[in-house]
């Protein structure tokens, strides 16, 4: 009996203020909470609905479509000698990604204002699973890619090993300023007008409709500013691969802000989690 | 040898509540006043946490738990116990880490695992077999902890059949029994469970009760239990900490806590002395109402109190706004969990009184009272039974010690369990 308790009784110090380190260790004790949260969303997506799991293959399919009227046959914007569509896709691709993972995740944190006043796990779980869930609705819209390519007889150079790169990159940028829209949102429900305001301004400034390389010379660094300016290029870079290039000092600018953003949105959410359960 | 499991050192903890400012008030401040004022305190919000003083004269500090400090050892079970608002959540939910304190120290031994909500997490859309998984993830069982011990789950809460309908169309017990079930076979080494049995019919809670009990009993976890139902805590738990206005005020075993719980909640009343109810809980129409009492039992040996099978007489005086009859004048005793054990009314012996305008003075002699040795309450009835209305009905507020007569001198506590007393005897047959 005693052998069993020695490695249970290990002592837990709970003081006002104490930087736990323990956080991390719980982090990954608590790591199934990630998928079942995940799975919780999926799956109550879909309940009581007729077509179920279709819908996430619609949606992206459709959008593309009303892209490639708009910006390819009404707007004629340059193409680069790629299909049309796969460029919009390309770029589509991981906007969608972002801005879902924005949208759930500073969400996410008052929509389960009944679990974080009630039970305890580590709080950084809930806006990573929503992150999580962006992420799987991204992986079923990359199969339509797939099946735009093989539709278009498009076969990807090599540069498409590096895709995983860039995905996580995404992820990062979503993941930073999530955090920080999450954190604040607890406390400041401003944050909830502002989030929808902010993806759609995004959507027209980012280069998802068009290439980057329409953007002047001198104003492409400032334009890198945004961060998701470097990871759609990067996208567009690993699929579409031939004429496209890679800008690297604006490349390199977004991949920092990314960053940045990641880092200190970590540290304000672990800031602020205490209050989470007072404040929500 | 038992271990200390949970320590408390001096826990504090303060909330900030915000006085959100009456209409005209805050408008009237200038615009520029309004703005700089937000500008300031954003940056100050932004970058310091929330706890901290702000100068805001809009903010109060409200002391939730003041200086709180008790050690529970291994396989105890201890009830929390206290009025509304004591701070009993708030203490639950530090030691769930929750909240955080604001100060003191708490050091934990073992894997706790909390109840401060039924169904927490439980989402409507999905199935009862869906949930389970949830919940459990929720409370901090792992995918195969849960696959192994699903089938104990459901037995336990009797949702079998419905297992795979979504819990929207639960019955409110089935969800509750479904809720409970799970986190009752979480084996968590400390389990903190917080009034989720008001919920649920009598059969349910004495099955929760009886799990807790095998729970720490069999193997030795402990159990911490916050509840307004005091059958509920002296059934389950050997110790209690009491909790009044944040501030702890006892921590001993559950028959003394009982005992203080009661007597603060009601007031003492001496024999031979005119007790004044004119500043008591009532209701009624108030036409006629008790306006001062005294009890003896006319007995030297325990000072007047009443004792066992022996005489009680009490002398009420009642005024009254004009002269009418009365067909239901009580005298009603308690015990110290509210049940009504004495009912002394005259409307059984099918007696009428006449009162007088202003003041009337009553003698009601009880022959026997057959109570045991304890503490007991007393609450007064007054109606109109040909009107029906009820003239003053008083809240059991004052308290009667009934006292041994056998030994000398009063204030021996006999914590005997029952009431009612009996005449038997007991003779051989050949």
């Amino acid at each position: 009996m005693n052998d069993q308790q020695s490695p249970k009784t290990r002592e837990l110090v709970i003081e006002a203020g104490r930087t736990e380190k323990q956080y991390w260790k719980d982090l990954w004790r608590y790591r199934e909470l990630f998928y079942f949260l995940a799975w919780r969303d999926i799956l109550v997506r879909y309940k009581q609905t007729a077509i179920g799991i279709a819908w996430a293959l619609i949606r992206p399919f459709l959008t593309m479509v009303v892209f490639t009227v708009v910006f390819g046959n009404i707007a004629k914007l340059p193409s680069q000698g790629v299909p049309y569509p796969i460029l919009v896709f390309a770029g589509m691709l991981p906007w969608q990604f972002f801005s879902n993972a924005l949208g759930e995740c500073s969400n996410s944190l008052i929509g389960n204002a009944n679990l974080i006043s009630k039970v305890y796990f580590p709080r950084l779980i809930v806006p990573t699973s929503a992150i999580i869930v962006s992420f799987v609705d991204f992986m079923i819209s990359g199969m339509i890619l797939l099946g735009l390519m093989a539709w278009y007889n498009f076969v990807p150079s090599i540069r498409i090993l590096t895709l995983p790169l860039f995905i996580l990159i995404a992820s990062a940028a979503s993941m930073g300023v999530g955090l920080w829209l999450a954190a604040l949102t607890v406390k400041y429900r401003d944050f909830r007008f502002v989030v929808p305001f902010i993806i759609q301004f995004g959507l027209y400034i980012s280069p998802v409709g068009f290439s980057s390389s329409i953007v002047p010379e001198q104003w492409r660094l400032l334009y890198s500013l945004n961060p998701m300016v470097g990871v759609i290029d990067g996208f567009r870079w690993a699929i579409l691969g031939g004429d496209s290039n890679l800008y690297l000092p604006g490349f390199l600018l977004s991949l920092s802000l990314v960053f940045i953003f990641l880092w200190s949105g970590i540290w304000y959410f672990r800031k602020t989690e205490k209050t989470f359960a007072d404040v929500i | 040898m038992s271990e200390t499991v949970i320590k408390v050192e001096n826990l504090t903890k303060v909330y900030s509540i915000s006085h959100q400012g009456e209409g005209s008030a805050t408008y009237s401040k200038s615009l520029r006043e309004t703005v700089s004022d937000s500008v300031n305190s954003l940056g100050q919000k932004l970058f310091r946490s929330s706890s901290e003083k702000s100068s805001n004269s809009n903010r109060e500090n409200f002391l939730a738990l003041q200086n709180i400090s008790f050690e529970i050892k291994q396989g105890d079970r201890v009830g929390i116990i206290g009025r509304n608002g004591a701070g009993k959540s708030t203490l639950l939910k530090i030691l769930s880490r929750i909240t955080e304190p604001t100060s003191g120290r708490i050091s934990i031994r073992g894997r706790v695992a909390s109840l401060l909500e039924v169904g927490t997490g439980f989402h409507p859309e999905l199935t009862g077999r869906e949930n389970i998984y949830l919940n459990g993830a929720i409370l901090g069982m792992g995918k195969i902890e849960i696959q192994q011990k699903f089938n104990e789950i459901v037995e336990f809460a009797g949702v079998s059949r419905f297992i795979d309908t979504p819990v929207k169309k639960y019955s409110s017990g089935m969800y509750t029994r479904l809720a409970f079930s799970v986190a009752a076979h979480l084996e968590p080494e400390i389990l903190i469970v917080d009034e989720v049995l008001a919920v649920g019919d009598v059969q349910f809670q004495k099955k929760c009760l009886g799990k807790m009990q095998s729970i720490s009993q069999d193997q030795g976890r402990t159990v911490l239990f916050v509840s307004h139902s005091m059958d509920a805590i002296q059934r389950l738990c050997s110790k209690c900490l009491m909790l009044e206005k944040g501030t702890l005020v006892a921590n001993d075993v559950t028959s003394n806590v009982m005992a203080i719980y009661f007597s603060t909640n009601s007031q003492e009343s001496l024999p031979n002395t005119w007790i004044d109810l004119s500043n008591v809980n009532r209701s009624g129409t108030g036409e006629a109402r008790f306006s001062k009492f005294q009890y003896s039992s006319f007995n030297d040996v325990t000072s007047s109190n009443p004792y066992p099978d022996g005489a009680l007489e009490f002398i009420l005086s009642i005024e009254s706004d004009q002269r009418r009859s009365v067909g239901s004048l009580a005298v009603t005793i308690y015990n110290n969990l509210g049940v009504k054990l004495v009912n002394a009314d005259i409307a059984a012996l099918g007696q009428i009184v006449t009162l007088n305008e202003g003041q009337n003075v009553f003698k009601l002699k009880i022959e026997e009272l057959h109570l045991n040795p304890g503490m007991y309450a007393i609450g007064f009835w007054l109606a109109d039974l040909s009107s029906k209305s009820v003239l003053d009905f008083v809240e059991p507020t004052f308290n009667l010690e009934v006292v041994d007569s056998a030994t000398e001198g009063f204030g021996g506590k006999r914590s005997s369990d029952v009431a009612v007393t009996c005449k038997f005897s007991l003779s051989a047959i050949e």
